[in-house]
């Protein structure tokens, strides 16, 4: 039995508690919007955040996060409205869409420790990887996201 | 800066300009839901057939006006939901806010004989072949909804007109909404086909439309076939033997009695599953068991021996697929000659959506939800799986998350299938990552050795290549040639007096398939990184070596102006980096890119990346510059990172770890630029972007360091100037 806090609500869920959390989010709760992608933390497409911190939910067990503030792509905004979620539509960043869910949720994190990121700062703080070679519009992105928040 | 446009309806299109000096205008280019079209998370249906207001197969028009068109390709973030959408609505004249497209029924292709043609999404075709289609649809539907309003006002139908979802009868200024004329429509037959618009008249074709599933893919609400549910449906993962061509021989379950989730063991002949309520406990289950393969001959094979029969080959006897003049009494003649070999390993494709598929085997009918490139191709497997009737299939085709190839040949959609018809209920099988790198259907491994011979003024007077490959797909093979592996090689766009293209089929037991630019995406690394080979030889400038061979085409010399100039060919660079180019036509569309790179300490890092276009006429230029990009880096990972190697009959990759991909650190700063020429071309894009690069980086670094890779990957190669070539 984990007892977790996903988007604000707290939920019971009877699972072992070495279960991914990804799993746990995509089957038990239902949110489908975190993605697997590798299953050992390489790609990011399952990026969630807990307590505010950008994790890779495939490699975090349940029974770590218990208590925990979850967040994931769904609790991010009610109506697509974040700055950062502004930012992909105005750049039209995503194709096949996929690993987008993870690239915004890493995105949000790194912009609150890095408010106003160069280039240089994007490609070492954003790893996660989409295969559709989004990333020359993904950095615009990151940089209008940026600036939509500092105002 | 940016230019953006933002798409009000038909009638108000508003360019805005971003500039530097005023910051980013927020909020400028959304296009809030009451403007623009809009497709569901489920974008599929069961059988649409026969719904009323149903003008053709591919338009519906309900009574509140919403126009429903049918999408008769794959979305796996190429953009062509929106685009073939867009085609069609030019000729309809309806409103774009109106519109919501759907995957068109693979089950009523079959049915009803081929109505959307092929369903199948490769070959960058969906614009180029389907476009001119749906134009015709959408013309068609709009004279007889015209006809129809013509007729209830009693008045010639020249004397109407439609636009925005109304007819207007013109001197009474009467109109009539399309959902108040769709039934009647749908019952008129026109004497002949409507004249589609010419070019000049196009209104809503050309417009940087936004895509219509982006909206869906900022908040996790776009239904993947990965996403879905169905009810009563349990979860299984698979893993099939990791040699190629091997069967179970025994599966030892001990390990996993007692475990929790309903575990159920499936044997299939050449694969083993384990299904269960929840996919992390059928996956623990499936790791834990203990399964013996029968794997033969093949069990004991490896890269380093291919890599070498590959090469080897390329002296054995092959078929002629293109020969002009005499290459051997021109090289015989030649001042001077030179020689080189080159060859590239089998690499996977590694969509970030493992391969998955629902399927749902029932007495008298089989539904199958997945993201498939081919819901043609999954119809029929999902037929012959399960021993029913094609028509008795039903496949909901999803958005993909990527596909470049992979999701061509639907290996999933049978395997879902078996297994469905074993435990009789609905199963969603999932791949794990490391069965989508270890079970692909790879790209080729392939050699190719080039001579050219030179006149005595440097002028080149004869090409011979030889190449040896595998193939795709043995029943393609006429005469000893699979037009795929040479694709590239004899369509390609220089010209010489003799040339000769001769090729050497050779396969192992790994499954080979489509790979993004099939043919081209290696062949285009062998000819122009050879090209820059014939120009050192000649003693001249890379791009004008181009330009003389490329001398018979004026739309060539005009798209490597454009390359000259936009990415500051010829300027001087600092020590230790360099530009290569490379050009190529493919899919009717002309590409030149430019890379800038920097070698430190042996490592490369891709800098820069201009890319020039002619594709002719263009649906959605942002469409253009995302498939280009997207292409390119595609190819890059290719070019730095992508190996596959064998070792005893298996796959030794099996996640992002050991096969590497191109990250943000490692994704140069792009420009794309549109530069067509006039004609009637539609050229595809999603390919092209992706061969180019590679030549482009490995010609950069020759420039940089003066080594000339004859191999891919980049990566663990020796880039050391003066290190030897």
């Amino acid at each position: 039995m984990a007892n977790i806090i996903v988007n604000g609500t707290a939920r019971q869920i009877d699972v072992e508690p070495e279960t991914p959390l990804l799993w746990v989010l995509r089957e038990d709760v239902g949110l489908t919007g975190t993605k697997f992608g590798c299953g050992i933390a390489e790609c990011g497409a399952c990026t969630v955040h807990v307590d505010g911190v950008a994790i890779r939910s495939c490699s975090v067990p349940v029974r770590t996060v218990e208590g925990k503030q979850i967040t994931t792509i769904e609790g991010l905004s009610p109506d697509s409205s974040h700055p950062v979620q502004q930012a992909w539509l105005a750049e039209q960043v995503p194709q096949c869409g996929y690993c987008q869910s993870g690239q915004i949720m890493a995105t949000v994190a790194f912009l609150k420790n890095t408010p106003n990121p160069t280039d240089a700062d994007i490609d070492a703080g954003l790893t996660n990887i989409c295969r559709c070679g989004t990333y020359e519009r993904l950095r615009r992105a990151v940089h209008r996201a940026a600036a939509l928040m500092r105002t | 800066m940016t230019m953006m446009d933002k798409t009000l309806s038909r009638r108000t299109f508003v360019t805005t300009a971003l500039t530097a000096a005023g910051g980013f205008a927020l909020g400028v280019g959304f296009v809030t839901p009451s403007e623009a079209a809009t497709l569901s998370v489920r974008p599929w249906n069961d059988d649409a057939s026969g719904m009323p207001g149903e003008i053709n197969a591919w338009v519906v028009i309900q009574p509140d006006d919403t126009v429903i068109i049918r999408y008769g390709r794959a979305e796996m973030g190429q953009g062509s939901f929106t685009a073939l959408p867009q085609i069609l609505a030019e000729e309809l004249e309806c409103d774009w806010a109106k519109v919501k497209p759907e995957y068109a029924s693979a089950n009523r292709n079959f049915k009803e004989n081929k109505v959307y043609g092929t369903l199948s999404t490769g070959g960058s075709r969906a614009v180029r072949e389907q476009g001119q289609i749906v134009q015709q649809a959408g013309a068609s539907a709009r004279e007889r909804l015209i006809a129809a309003a013509a007729k209830r006002w009693n008045v010639p139908a020249s004397e109407c007109e439609a636009a925005m979802s109304k007819v207007t009868h013109k001197m009474s200024g009467r109109t009539f909404r399309f959902g108040e004329l769709a039934v009647e429509a749908s019952q008129i037959k026109l004497d002949k086909e409507p004249a589609l618009k010419r070019p000049d008249q196009y209104k809503f074709i050309g417009r940087r439309l936004e895509r219509l599933d982006i909206p869906l893919k900022i908040n996790g609400s776009a239904k993947f076939g990965i996403d879905l549910e169905v009810p009563g449906m349990v979860r299984a993962a698979i893993i099939k033997c990791p040699v190629f061509g091997g069967t179970v021989k025994s599966v030892d379950e001990s390990a996993i009695a007692g475990r929790r989730g309903g575990l159920q063991v499936v044997k299939l002949p050449n694969a083993v599953a384990v299904v269960a309520d929840r996919y992390y406990r059928a996956q623990q289950a499936l790791n834990a068991l203990k399964i013996e393969w029968e794997v033969g001959a093949a069990g004991t094979t490896n890269s380093v021996q291919f890599r070498k029969e590959y090469i080897d080959a390329l002296d054995q006897p092959g078929a002629n697929a293109r020969h002009d003049g005499n290459v051997d009494t021109a090289m015989a003649g030649a001042a001077k000659v030179i020689e080189a070999t080159y060859d590239v390993p089998i690499i996977a494709h590694a969509p970030m959506e493992p391969l998955n598929a629902i399927a749902h085997v029932q007495a008298n009918r089989v539904d199958v939800w997945v993201g498939t490139q081919n819901a043609d191709a999954a119809l029929t497997l999902a037929a012959q799986a399960s021993g029913m009737k094609p028509e008795d299939v039903y496949i909901h085709n999803t958005f993909s998350g990527g596909g470049f190839g992979r999701r061509l040949g639907p290996d999933e959609v049978a395997q879902a299938v078996a297994v469905s018809k074993q435990v009789g209920k609905p199963v969603k099988l999932v791949w794990t990552r490391e069965e989508e790198i270890r079970q692909g259907r790879y790209r080729t491994q392939a050699a190719i050795r080039f001579k050219a011979g030179f006149a005595a003024d440097g002028t080149p007077v004869a090409l011979d290549m030889r190449n040896s490959a595998g193939s795709g797909n043995p029943a393609n093979v006429q005469n000893g040639v699979d037009p795929q592996t040479i694709q590239g090689l004899i369509n390609t766009a220089y010209k010489l007096p003799n040339f000769r293209v001769v090729s050497i089929l050779k396969n192992t037991h790994v499954p080979l398939g489509p790979w993004r630019a099939p043919g081209h995406s290696q062949n285009v690394f062998f000819v122009e990184s050879f090209i820059d080979e014939m120009a050192l030889a000649a003693g001249k400038d890379p791009v004008q070596m181009r330009r003389e061979l490329l001398a018979h085409r004026n739309d060539f010399q005009q798209l490597i102006d454009v390359l000259v100039e936009k990415s500051d060919w010829g300027k001087p660079m600092p020590a230790g980096k360099g530009r290569g180019v490379a050009v190529h036509e493919s899919y009717d569309s002309l590409v030149g890119m430019v890379a800038e790179v920097a070698v430190t300490n042996g490592e490369v890092k891709v800098e820069r990346v201009v890319i020039v276009c002619d594709c002719g006429t263009v649906v959605n230029p942002r469409g253009v510059e995302n498939q280009l990009e997207g292409g390119m880096i595609y190819g890059l990972s290719a070019a730095l990172f992508g190996e596959i190697t064998v070792k005893d009959g298996r796959v030794e990759q099996g996640n992002f770890d050991t096969y590497p991909v191109v990250r943000l650190k490692d994704a140069p700063k792009t420009e794309v630029y549109i530069s067509p020429t006039p004609g009637k071309r539609w050229g595809g894009v999603g390919e092209p972007g992706a061969t180019m690069i590679q030549p482009a980086v490995t010609n950069a670094i020759f420039s940089a360091t003066g080594k000339r890779l004859r191999s891919l990957p980049i990566k663990g190669q020796d880039l050391r100037p003066n290190s030897g070539v």
